[in-house]
């Protein structure tokens, strides 16, 4: 078994499982609060720069 | 310009979570994170360069205020072994699903900095250049850190040595003779 060649395997199997993880997680529902909150900061700008030129 | 650059926030709400539950690897925290970043990310969208990598900015800006609290607190957020894996569902099985829920637990072992690197480039596909740039250090210095934090998983998940290949020849043995391998 040459050394370099199963170190690239552990990589592989790595970064194999790192995307599984990470996908689970992109994959999940954004909550509404976050929806929520930027509708908020939204709205309270079109507040606060009324009559500003930008 | 007539665009607000905020309207395309919304668009990297999945993988700010994503990257804040990896770094603060607990459900709540990861969530007040994101919260303190929309925030910050609207009231400073003044030093977003326009055509520059958005997610990179919002992520500087989460990681930011992750380790200032942590700072602050003196500590890393400790009990985490467990929670990270537990606000995850678990998909149906599959083949490896074992291995996957070991790798959760190893990866939550790796150090903030090097669960942030590898996430960043393993991951995200971050090039090692704007991961280096979201967090503010070297490019050499996320090499060495995605370099360590691959060298810790395999120490952890024991890839290091033949236990893989002797763990497949065990299962295949199983099935010639008829007997389950021994655990582990």
């Amino acid at each position: 078994m040459g050394h370099t060649r199963s170190k690239d395997k552990d990589s592989e199997v790595i970064d194999e499982n790192l995307k599984r993880v990470y996908q689970d997680m992109l994959d999940e529902k954004v909550p509404d609060r976050f929806l929520d909150l930027i509708a908020q900061l939204k709205s309270q700008d079109d507040t606060s720069t009324e009559g500003s030129a930008t | 310009m007539s665009s607000d650059p905020r309207d395309e926030i919304v668009q990297h709400l999945p993988a700010l979570r994503a990257f804040s539950l990896s770094l603060t690897r607990n459900g709540a925290v990861a969530d007040d994170m994101v919260q303190d970043t929309l925030v910050k990310a609207w009231s400073k969208i003044a030093s977003f360069e326009p055509g520059t990598n958005m997610r990179a900015w919002l992520f500087t800006i989460l990681r930011n205020t992750y380790y200032s609290n942590r700072r602050k607190a003196g500590r890393e957020v400790s009990d985490a072994e467990g929670v990270f894996t537990e606000s995850l569902s678990e998909k149906p099985a599959h083949d490896g699903r074992l291995q996957l829920a070991d790798f959760r637990r190893a990866f939550v072992k790796l150090t903030d900095e090097q669960r942030e690197a590898l996430i960043l480039v393993g991951a995200q596909g971050f090039s090692y250049e704007d991961a280096a740039e979201t967090c503010g250090v070297a490019v050499g210095t996320i090499k060495s850190r995605v370099n360590r934090a691959r060298a810790r998983l395999t120490e952890l998940l024991q890839l290091d040595d033949d236990d893989k290949l002797e763990m497949t020849d065990q299962a295949t043995m199983a099935v010639v003779t008829g007997t389950s391998p021994s655990a582990r």
